[in-house]
């Protein structure tokens, strides 16, 4: 039995590839980290770190950048915005970020920096960032839109050598940790992880946005967000991306070239919860856009709260007791074993009749969950699982509105563990077909 | 608006469109739903909510008017908490249950407002229906019944159409506007109304069956029974329906209330009754009932929103006569306590000796219940079921005769008598109607016979 630390004794501090923070909680570079005014708010707030929006030669922005997502009322499920780089001065952006770090010791800054590809003019900028006593730098190598049509953000990070070249001229200048920020907008993005670290990244942010095109206004037809009647593909975050930058987190975890790396992890993450996911896959700390932008920098009080009570509640004393976990479950398909079976299991007593598992396992998995009968007395019993069909798909168990009403029950095959790769070996090896791991459904 | 115009607005207010969307976004979307099969319409209402959720209005009230042709009536009067919104599922959870009423009043209001109808008359297909008044089992019959190609005539003894709903509910749970809309949007699929026309004395129902292929004797029961108390005919004793009917067909500031009003019954013609008197301007509503609030007639709602509006009740008083000398000056009373059961498991209220009292008052409102017209049902000449009530088939709406179908409350006027009931009966009696001329259906019809099909699916394996 964990013996559970006491509130005062949980400590949060973090240290990412070097940059340390009273907490995991960052928040991402973009609008909320625009100014120096709005970071020193933000800080008093409790955020533990903050990414400064990235430096390069101002930019003109259009007007208008955003677009949200809507699900059955909820807005903001994910954000869209075709937004570019800081549009202040490069003087005025280092001078408060001077102004922070003097303010704010302890507290880590880090400066986003994007700026076109010749060696000089990086070499210049990183100079120039490091010199206000920054604590780290961040590559922007993932802007998606706008900037990646002038050879920058996304143009470098999806291509591997160039990747691996301008984080080499950054680290020729650099005297404080370098994180390079990914793209998801490549098909593995292993590679580019891989020619960061070739370049000598001393850690990695993921995710950037992802592309895309918000949706259309259906009463004047413009694509959104409009522009004088043109719109343009951009950067997708916000809760709606949360599994694709898990996945990946895993995969940079699992990938022997890069499992050692550092990482900030970015993604739709909102609550306590989304930050105690990433660490969990690896992260060392977190970044935050979305939700500060929905709700305000006032949401890191409960982020803070709820992430110590839940490591009391674990028995975890520091970020370190439980970083990365849960990453060695996260295993190629062909390792999983066959021979691992659950079934769902309703409890009458707290099912509400609303007989949408019944629905969901009819038209959309696998015909096993009935309706009730009719009763003579007229009572509505709970629907009915036929555990020999059920192929413990999950679904009734995720679309049931009542917590805990269906659980999934493992249930003892009478066989031992058995992956299809193993499955395979033991058929090259002569085995019978008709021996098969697992069950084989009779339709 | 002056103080008494305001006093008689819908007191419900709708849902603002933020609400609405909310709250139709709470919606689990049951499949097999129970709110569907508590109601008498079996309205889809999941369906009608997820449209409400997606923006589609016009089709949610599409879903609703099919079944319920009408649904914004019934939206503001339907007794939700014995029907849809109890049967919820969210109740099993002891959470609020969809607010399906206000939801439903929603699309149906969009409807009314946006001036369009979901209603098509089908094409002609040579036969001819007349109805027998034209309140909602009437409409709805009519509907129903031009969906499927009948001329539809009804015959109306009022200026205006809708029944009760226009001159029997107070307008400040129906506003009259809601009602005559709805038998607008019945004028439009073409049925005829001839109105302040009285059958059984402007016209015979032998006339009628002449005129017709068949006959819906779609009535009420619109005859207020009496008390049958001394004094009954002084000036200031009311009967609650006409009392009702002036607040809806008269300019509200020529009507005339008592200063202390006394409503003789606590049925939900009780509670209209005082209620509208307070909001004339009385300064006291007492309701008198015979029994304690334990067995109290009227809806739960009703009771809730009586106590709100500073109704005052008088339990256990038995009326024996009203007093006064050339107009009421009060209720001559007796205590009553309550004995064993009767038939219908409602304590026998019993009169206690030596216990008379007089409750004074310059109005007293006779809200006792309502029975039929019996003229017009010996001129029917149908077959009865009890002493007052018309003999029909609560499934096909089949009477005595071949070529006349029933449905309303005359057929079956219960205590608990709804709208929604009887909207239901009338659309089985049409279909009842329609099966016995041979469900003619005119050149390129397109409706089907039965549009509403409750598709039942099950594991059978």
């Amino acid at each position: 039995m964990i013996q559970n630390p006491s509130p005062s004794t949980i400590d949060l501090s973090c240290n990412v590839a070097g940059i340390r923070s009273p907490n995991p909680f960052w928040l991402a570079s973009a609008p909320p980290t625009n100014s120096g005014d709005q970071i020193m708010r933000a800080f008093d707030y409790g955020w533990g770190g903050a990414v400064w929006k990235t430096l390069g030669d101002p930019i003109i922005n259009v007007s208008s950048r955003l677009g949200g997502l809507r699900w059955r009322n909820q807005p903001l499920m994910g954000l869209n915005n075709i937004e570019l780089i800081t549009d202040r001065s490069l003087e005025t952006n280092l001078r408060e970020i001077r102004e922070v770090k003097k303010r704010y010791p302890n507290h880590a800054v880090v400066v986003s920096l994007m700026v076109e590809s010749k060696r000089e003019v990086w070499h210049d900028i990183v100079k120039k960032s490091q010199d206000t006593g920054a604590d780290g730098l961040e590559l922007n190598f993932g802007c998606p839109h706008g900037m990646s049509e002038r050879g920058m953000g996304a143009a470098v990070g999806q291509v591997p050598e160039y990747a691996c070249q301008i984080t080499e001229w950054v680290k020729e200048a650099a005297t404080i940790p370098v994180l390079v920020k990914l793209t998801p907008n490549v098909a593995d993005i292993r590679y580019a992880a891989r020619a960061a670290t070739k370049g000598g990244a001393d850690g990695l942010s993921l995710i950037n946005t992802i592309n895309s095109l918000i949706g259309v206004d259906l009463e004047t037809l413009k694509v959104m967000p409009n522009v004088g009647g043109k719109s343009s593909h951009g950067g997708y975050c916000g809760p709606a991306v949360k599994p694709i930058a898990l996945n990946m987190l895993s995969q940079i975890g699992a990938d022997p070239e890069t499992a050692h790396m550092p990482i900030s992890g970015i993604g739709g993450i909102g609550t306590w919860q989304d930050a105690a996911e990433f660490l969990l896959l690896g992260a060392g700390g977190v970044q935050v856009c979305t939700a500060a932008m929905h709700y305000g920098y006032r949401i890191v009080e409960d982020m803070i709260e709820g992430l110590e009570n839940y490591m009391r509640q674990k028995g975890w004393r520091t970020l370190a007791d439980f970083k990365g976990k849960a990453v060695t479950q996260v295993e190629d398909w062909g390792n999983l074993d066959l021979n691992y079976k659950v079934v769902a299991r309703i409890d009458p007593d707290t099912c509400i009749r609303c007989n949408l598992c019944h629905v969901a396992c009819e038209d959309g998995a696998h015909q096993c969950i009935a309706p009730a009968a009719p009763q003579d007395d007229g009572r509505v019993l709970a629907p009915v699982v036929d555990e020999t069909e059920c192929v413990g798909c999950n679904l009734c168990a995720l679309i049931c509105p009542v917590d805990g009403c269906i659980t999934m029950t493992e249930i003892d095959t009478g066989k031992a563990p058995e992956t299809w790769r193993e499955w395979q070996n033991r058929l090259a090896a002569g085995a019978s077909p008709d021996d098969h791991p697992g069950m084989i459904s009779g339709h | 608006m002056d103080g008494i115009q305001r006093n008689f607005q819908e007191t419900m207010p709708p849902l603002s469109p933020d609400e609405a969307l909310a709250e139709a976004n709470r919606c689990l979307f049951c499949f097999d739903a129970p709110c569907i099969r508590a109601c008498p319409t079996q309205i889809d209402i999941p369906s009608f909510i997820r449209k409400i959720a997606t923006g589609n209005l016009r089709g949610s009230a599409r879903v609703i008017m099919e079944s319920n042709p009408l649904g914004a009536t019934c939206a503001r009067v339907c007794p939700v908490e014995a029907l849809c919104e109890g049967g919820c599922v969210y109740n099993a959870q002891e959470r609020p249950p969809i607010q399906i009423g206000r939801l439903q009043r929603h699309a149906t209001d969009w409807l009314i407002d946006s001036g369009e109808t979901t209603f098509a008359a089908g094409p002609d297909n040579g036969k001819s229906v007349a109805c027998i008044g034209s309140g909602p089992s009437s409409l709805a019959a009519a509907v129903r019944l031009r969906e499927w190609g009948y001329a539809v005539t009804l015959y109306e003894a009022k200026p205006r159409g809708g029944g009760l709903d226009t001159y029997g509910i107070v307008s400040f749970r129906l506003p009259v506007e809601i009602s005559l809309a709805e038998v607008g949007l019945v004028e439009r699929t073409g049925a005829t109304f001839r109105y302040n026309t009285r059958v059984g004395t402007d016209i015979t129902v032998g006339e009628l069956l002449k005129r017709h292929d068949a006959v819906f004797v779609g009535v009420g029961l619109g005859q207020p029974a009496s008390p049958g108390l001394p004094g009954e005919d002084l000036p200031g004793v009311r009967d609650t329906l006409p009392f009702i009917e002036e607040t809806k067909s008269r300019p509200l500031d020529t009507l005339s209330v008592g200063r202390h009003v006394l409503v003789i019954g606590a049925g939900n013609s009780a509670i209209d009754a005082a209620t509208a008197a307070g909001r004339l301007g009385a300064e006291s509503v007492t309701i008198v009932y015979r029994r304690s609030k334990e067995e109290i007639p009227c809806y739960g709602f009703e009771f809730e929103f009586a106590k709100q509006e500073g109704v005052r009740f008088q339990w256990l008083a038995a009326p024996k006569r009203i007093v006064g000398s050339g107009k009421v000056e009060g209720l001559e009373c007796v205590r009553t306590r309550l004995g064993e059961p009767d038939a219908r498991g409602r304590r026998r209220p019993e009169e206690v000796p030596d216990s008379t009292f007089t409750i004074p008052a310059d109005m007293v409102i006779k809200a006792v219940g309502q029975g039929p017209d019996n003229g017009f049902l010996s001129h029917l000449g149908l077959h009865l079921k009890g002493p007052d009530r018309l003999a029909a088939d609560r499934e096909t709406g089949a009477t005595s005769h071949p070529r006349v179908f029933a449905g309303g409350d005359i057929v079956d006027g219960r205590d608990d008598a709804t709208v929604v009931a009887v909207v239901a009966m009338g659309l089985r009696a049409a279909a009842g109607l329609d099966r016995s001329l041979g469900s003619p259906r005119g050149a390129g019809a397109t409706v089907p016979a039965h549009p509403k099909t409750v598709i039942r699916r099950s594991v059978s394996r």
